[in-house]
């Protein structure tokens, strides 16, 4: 509106009637309740950059703002812990680079380390009752510091030319037949192949309770380590080789890989019968946000089943809804899921022994 | 046409603007590198200000100590075989017709605006077994199948030392264009084979200059961490690729930076070592 009436003035035969007139309707407009709280309710969103924020971008945040009158702007945030730093660095100096972030579960636990979380409030998230249990995350004194964002699964996957059979079990990773033709995750912190033995072949995760009973399950991998054509850091170098059949077998994020078979790629993606790694990423409030009831209305609605069913469909992640209360399909379910009990990662393993892990890890897979 | 020696303080003032430069951007974040490297990590936090020394007693252990020396022995091989190569190939460069010069110049520096990202993932494909150089063989009927070249040590060096070659020639250039000619003349005239009068005039005469190369080279290829990763295998991870791991994914600032500052000091003292025994050997 004062834009209009700015080139109003800049006209000459404009009276001073017109100018007055178009003024008092920019004002009138303005004084309007909606638009004020349109242009006040706003929120910095931070989702990993590049596919998810183009996905959210896309499908998620433009809904968002007409359903709530929120306006969003998405921050593109990195993956691993570079980002916990930065928010927990400005939170320092009062700042928030996004007032809610996507955070790992690592990163979630560390946060939580320093009080980077503000607690949400469950009154104002009404639908937090769909979650799955493990999808609200929860300071030690019970506060909730932040709630399921979206989650995804790590599976087994195959080249379809190189393996027309696809394999069942992750004990592929072990057998000698597959000498140098794995690709793996290179840190312990986000390959979870420590959770993926135990399962496999120490019946569970408990066996990693105990700093011996890591050990253990370390020697076993070491077993595995001729297999190893690839320990990647860089998730393109990988998908990259899957697809070309350079590197034929290992694991990877399953959305991704199905994405890649519907683009007619030769891979395809398992969940072996010890069931899929589940990963999952958090929605937190940076303490140094001021924006915490738009947060908390950003969340809850992205806590609906509907929306969920939409990731889903849209960008390819798990639901962190049961099920049942979403309308997805059986295929689509099955594209993005499994009812195969999953592989749940020991987060708390990366919080309490990070440094211990890290360095046995280390040593484990650079040692000739 | 020697310019006149800086008799006042006002003599210095075109230093003012490098040196402060050099301090804000250099001496300042190496400062609170070396500061940070003395905090204390918060395990599954981040770090408190402190003054400890355990990022350091880490560090010092036979693994570490093995992959610095990997580190560092990589380095040298990258630089003596880019200094061996590019020698003989910048004294020919500096010698050849000028659009021969140019066209050399041009490939060369177009080489040095790729990214390591880009130089990394060509090699890795034309090391690969799909659509790698070994098909090139297979197809010219020198091999039965094709075979995958990568990852291994090779490729390490070979990628690194793509990378590091315009460098190596840029460096060298100014030097061998600037030679004297007459010097060749003379050993030739006086019936010396072109090799012999090569590596015993051109080469000693330009010895500080291949000193000063590979020392560059050497310190450029220590800071590779990306090369090592996409070509090489766990054990041919340089001290960089450690570093970026405990930044960057395990947030653990002081132990990265104790690596970094151990890295830096270690470089320092091997580029010192090598000056001082390159001015003793002026001197005899």
């Amino acid at each position: 509106m004062t834009d209009n009436a700015k080139t109003g003035i800049g006209k000459t035969a404009v009276t001073r009637r017109t100018v007055l007139a178009g003024a008092a309707v920019g004002t009138a407009l303005l004084s309007m309740p909606s638009i004020v709280r349109a242009q006040d309710k706003s929120l910095k969103v931070g989702v990993y950059g590049g596919y998810f924020q183009e996905s959210f971008d896309q499908h998620i945040f433009p809904d968002f703002t007409a359903a709530t009158g929120i306006e969003v702007q998405s921050i593109s945030e990195p993956t691993g812990e570079a980002w916990l730093v930065q928010l927990s660095q400005a939170a320092k100096a009062k700042q928030a680079p996004a007032d809610v972030s996507m955070m790992s579960q690592v990163a979630m636990l560390k946060g939580q380390a320093i009080d980077l979380w503000q607690p949400l409030d469950p009154a104002k998230i009404p639908n937090v009752k769909n979650l799955l249990p493990q999808f609200v995350n929860k300071y030690p004194d019970g506060r909730i510091a932040g709630i399921g964002a979206v989650s995804w699964y790590i599976t087994l996957v195959t080249n379809t030319d190189v393996y027309p059979e696809a394999p069942t079990s992750w004990t592929a990773l072990w057998d000698p037949a597959n000498k140098d033709k794995l690709g793996l995750l290179a840190l312990v912190s986000n390959s979870f192949l420590l959770e993926v033995t135990a399962k496999t072949f120490f019946g569970g995760a408990n066996k990693l309770d105990t700093e011996d009973g890591i050990l253990e399950v370390m020697q076993k991998l070491a077993e595995l380590k001729p297999n190893v054509r690839l320990w990647y850091r860089d998730e393109a170098q990988f998908e990259q080789a899957l697809k070309s059949g350079e590197i034929p077998m290992g694991q990877y994020y399953h959305d991704v890989t199905g994405l890649a078979a519907a683009d007619g790629n030769p891979v395809r993606s398992t969940f072996p019968k010890e069931g899929g790694i589940l990963d999952s990423g958090c929605w937190a409030i940076s303490s140094a946000s001021t924006k915490s009831a738009e947060a908390h209305v950003f969340i809850d609605y992205m806590s609906q089943p509907k929306i969920q069913a939409t990731l889903s469909r849209n960008v390819g992640t798990a639901p962190t809804v049961a099920r049942s209360v979403t309308d997805l399909t059986d295929d689509e379910f099955a594209s993005v899921s499994s009812d195969i009990a999953p592989i749940i990662p020991r987060y708390d393993l990366y919080q309490t022994k990070s440094d211990w892990l890290n360095q046995k890890w280390t040593e484990l897979i650079v040692a000739g | 046409m020697r310019p006149e020696p800086p008799r006042r303080i006002a003599d210095y003032s075109p230093l003012a603007f490098p040196a402060v430069m050099l301090t804000v951007f250099f001496v300042v974040p190496f400062g609170i590198m070396v500061m940070v490297s003395f905090f204390r990590r918060q395990q599954g936090g981040f770090y408190t200000p402190d003054f400890v020394l355990e990022s350091y007693a880490r560090f010092l252990s036979t693994f570490f100590g093995g992959v610095l020396s990997f580190s560092l022995g990589l380095a040298a091989c990258v630089a003596l075989i880019c200094v061996i190569v590019g020698f003989p190939f910048t004294y020919e460069l500096a010698r050849a017709k000028r659009w021969v010069q140019v066209s050399w110049l041009v490939a060369l520096l177009s080489v040095l605006s790729l990214s390591e990202v880009i130089i990394g993932f060509a090699w890795s494909t034309l090391l690969s077994r799909t659509a790698g150089i070994s098909n090139l063989l297979v197809w010219l009927g020198m091999m039965d199948k094709p075979v995958a070249l990568t990852p291994n040590f090779g490729a390490v060096l070979t990628g690194m030392v793509y990378q590091a070659f315009p460098y190596t020639v840029l460096v060298l250039y100014p030097a061998m264009a600037r030679l004297d000619p007459t010097l060749m003349e003379a050993a030739r005239t006086l019936g010396s084979h072109p090799l012999k009068a090569f590596l015993t005039v051109v080469v000693p005469a330009l010895r500080n200059t291949i000193v000063a190369t590979f020392i560059m080279v050497f310190v450029f290829a220590l800071g590779s961490y990306l090369l090592p990763q996409l070509l090489g295998r766990p054990q041919h991870w340089t001290l960089s690729v450690l570093i970026t791991d405990q930044a960057v994914y395990q947030s653990n600032m002081p132990f990265a930076a104790a690596m970094a500052v151990f890295l830096v000091l270690v470089t320092l003292s091997l580029v010192g070592l090598a000056l001082l025994v390159g001015r003793k050997d002026a001197a005899t």
